[in-house]
């Protein structure tokens, strides 16, 4: 028997209690969570023998009895969040607490014609039939456990539609709030995001936890960007020290539909993102912009996979991250570019610095072309500071320490600057810059003009 | 101002300094000249405290102190101030940031007030007419994607700005038209005071054509072969350095 058998057959009694909840659910519902459930059964968790798994081991997340919350989730003080809003920045907020959609602590507001969005339990009991043609069809079938354990025991998240070409003004805040108890929790968010021809939105997919409790969360969502459609996304992960978190984000993209999204780990005892984005048409276009700034024994691994399906496809990938202490960062960025993906055109760049002896990256550009006429490339680095921008810094006075948090984080600041929303830009590079000591860089130009 | 005996300096356990003395006094102005590879590079990198030069025999007395004392930061904040010969590119850190940054720091550490934003900002914009510099260059990040001329014209802005008791040019007429080099002289003929030193080092007499320098020193394989006045310098323009090498070799051999 393998060592993860105890939560394993924990997780898998929790699915057999409910299956039987699923009596009155439609037959697709039932197949998904059954297919999710015997898929998880099959495979398990994955394993540092697992290529996609080399450098993260899972075995805390393994070893620890993680127990789903019940329904009560209106225990939270509104005012305690109030720090996690963006100044600045109206925006439609979805609140949910331990894995649950709390109607007492959101904010949504009124939505345009064409657009719904509502807890996606909800949505699953009024409107599943919407759905059908979307929930779990864009994540690989045997991409690993934790979707699979996704897919069979999700609780609740965001349903968003976007009908033909609406456009929705305000992006939508998704606050995904831990609050610790004595027994460590689990909360299995999932995300449904369907944009159809022609429609555009912003969507904040925030990370936090009110407390230091230790929890899972293991969260997917499911992006479908349809023909000409505009999509960015915002995952920022702010999780409590101690937290567990795996996240996976699969985009589906249509004829010259757009896709950026936007990851920024700050967070998190352990962390693994999962973001693959599919280019299914002409023209289709993804940008991945990344920033990880960790310390102490954090790990944080961003596994991408952009799939060239058809011809004429943009990507970049923009990742670059920040280490410390005995921290560790796993890039892995994997481009598969298909026989019939003609003048496609790829970038991917991965830069790492380390400010300490005993932190480490391994970074790991895995390019898969098939075609002849593309355009691709990649680059990846792993340095400290550079030495000459030291020595400059402080021949103009600046002393050392200052110096170093200064290019710190002026490095780390370049991603932050591929952030659209201002309000959400300023407010990441003033925590940047608290966290670095360096005061008011980010408001340079504003001072100064 | 700055002493300079018996200065011995090696690179990665090679000699390159070997045995310089120099005395700079406030009001004087100082050419260091010579051919590649004697040196002169060297001489004004170990005076900004540049880490990879290993001082491995006499003293510098800077101000009454031991320079090799002062980490780099304190020399600055003492008022030393070095133009790069390659001023290094700084992608997100804003010039005027690190402006503002490195004149308070100095300015705080000399017991005066630090300057506000709007004080700050007309000092610049006095100082940047002198450089003939577009304001558009102050809210970049740090010589990132300057053209050489620009560089170097950053490099005098910095110095207008700061008016450092004393600067050390490397090399800054380098690679430079002539109105680039103009402004170079223009921004040493500003700082020129009695309370000032300036020591310039060059490869070529033409920026001579425009700051008059009080002394001229040729640097040989590492030691001062020879001193004079401006005239040393013309006569270096007509002749090269071949007859100083030749007028030492035996002395060295």
């Amino acid at each position: 028997m393998n060592p993860n058998s105890t939560a394993k057959e924990t997780y898998l009694d929790a699915m057999g209690v409910a299956e039987k909840g699923l009596a009155k659910a439609p037959s697709w519902l039932r197949e998904l969570r059954r297919d999710g459930a015997s898929r998880f059964a099959e495979i398990g968790f994955p394993t540092p023998r697992d290529e996609a798994w080399k450098y993260t081991d899972v075995t805390p997340i393994v070893q620890t009895e993680f127990k789903p919350v019940a329904e009560d989730v209106n225990g939270i003080d509104p005012a305690r969040l109030e720090g996690f809003w963006f100044e600045n920045l109206p925006s439609h907020r979805l609140v949910f607490v331990n894995g649950h959609y709390s109607e007492k602590l959101s904010t949504p507001g009124a939505w345009p014609k064409g657009v719904t969005v509502m807890s996606l339990a909800e949505a699953l009991r009024d409107k599943a039939h919407r759905l059908e043609p979307y929930l779990g069809h864009y994540v690989p079938e045997k991409i690993h456990g934790f979707a699979a354990l996704n897919t069979a025991l999700f609780t609740d998240g965001a349903y968003v539609h976007l009908g033909r070409g609406t456009r929705l003004a305000k992006p939508i805040h998704l606050l995904y709030v831990s609050a610790g108890a004595a027994d460590p929790l689990l909360s299995q968010p999932r995300n449904l995001v369907v944009a159809e021809e022609n429609s555009q939105a912003v969507l904040i997919e925030n990370y936090v936890a009110v407390g230091e409790a230790s929890y899972f969360t293991n969260a997917l969502t499911e992006v479908v960007v349809g023909p000409h459609a505009v999509i960015e996304h915002y995952r920022l992960q702010e999780e409590s020290a101690k937290a567990y978190h795996i996240g996976g984000l699969h985009a589906h993209l249509d004829r010259d539909g757009r896709f950026t999204a936007h990851g920024i780990d700050l967070g998190g005892r352990l962390v693994r993102n999962d973001l693959r984005s599919v280019l299914d048409a002409e023209g289709a276009e993804c940008h991945l912009n990344g920033l990880y700034v960790i310390g102490g024994r954090q790990h944080v691994d961003n596994y991408t996979h952009i799939d060239h399906a058809k011809p004429r496809g943009t990507s970049r990938e923009f990742y670059k991250g920040v280490l410390d202490g005995r921290s560790r960062a796993v890039f892995h960025g994997r481009v598969v570019v298909r026989p019939d993906a003609q003048h496609t055109d790829a970038q991917q760049v991965n830069n790492n610095l380390l400010l300490s002896r005993d932190a480490e990256a391994d970074t790991k550009p895995q390019l898969e072309i098939y075609a002849d006429d593309v355009k691709c490339s990649h680059g990846a680095t792993v340095g400290q500071l550079d030495p000459d921008a030291l020595f400059y810094l402080r021949s103009r006075a600046v002393d050392e320490a200052a110096a170093r948090d200064l290019l710190t984080y002026a490095f780390a600041r370049d991603v932050l600057s591929r952030l659209r929303l201002e309000p959400v830009r300023a407010q990441l590079e003033r925590n940047l810059a608290a966290k670095l000591r360096v005061t008011a860089l980010h408001q340079a130009k504003e001072v100064f003009q | 101002m700055l002493s300079i005996k018996n200065l011995h300096v090696s690179v990665d356990g090679k000699p390159i300094l070997k045995g310089v003395n120099l005395d700079v006094k406030a009001g004087e102005v100082h050419a260091i000249m010579g051919p590649n590879g004697s040196g002169k590079s060297t001489l004004a990198n170990v005076l900004a405290g540049r880490e990879q030069y290993e001082v491995t025999a006499g003293e510098v007395i800077y101000q009454g102190r031991n320079l090799f004392e002062l980490a780099p930061e304190e020399r600055a904040r003492q008022g030393m101030f070095l133009a790069f010969q390659y001023p290094v590119e700084i992608p997100g850190v804003s010039n005027i940031y690190l402006l503002k940054s490195a004149l308070n720091a100095i300015r705080k550490s000399q017991g005066h007030v630090e300057l506000d934003a709007m004080d700050f900002l007309a000092l610049v914009k006095d100082r940047m007419k002198l450089v003939e510099m577009p304001e558009e260059l102050l809210y970049r990040s740090v010589n990132e994607g300057f053209s050489g001329g620009e560089k170097k014209r950053n490099e005098i802005l910095q110095m207008a700005v700061l008016e450092p008791k004393l600067a050390i040019l490397d090399e800054t007429d380098s690679g430079l038209d002539i109105d680039a080099l103009q402004v170079v002289a223009r921004g040493v003929n500003v700082l020129r005071s009695p309370e000032h030193a300036i020591i310039l080092v060059t490869h070529y007499q033409r920026l001579l054509n425009y700051i008059e320098p009080d002394q001229v020193h040729v640097l040989v394989d590492g030691r001062i072969a020879k001193s004079g006045d401006k005239t040393l310098a013309y006569e270096l323009e007509k002749q090269g350095y071949g007859w100083i090498t030749q007028e030492v070799a035996p002395a060295i051999a």
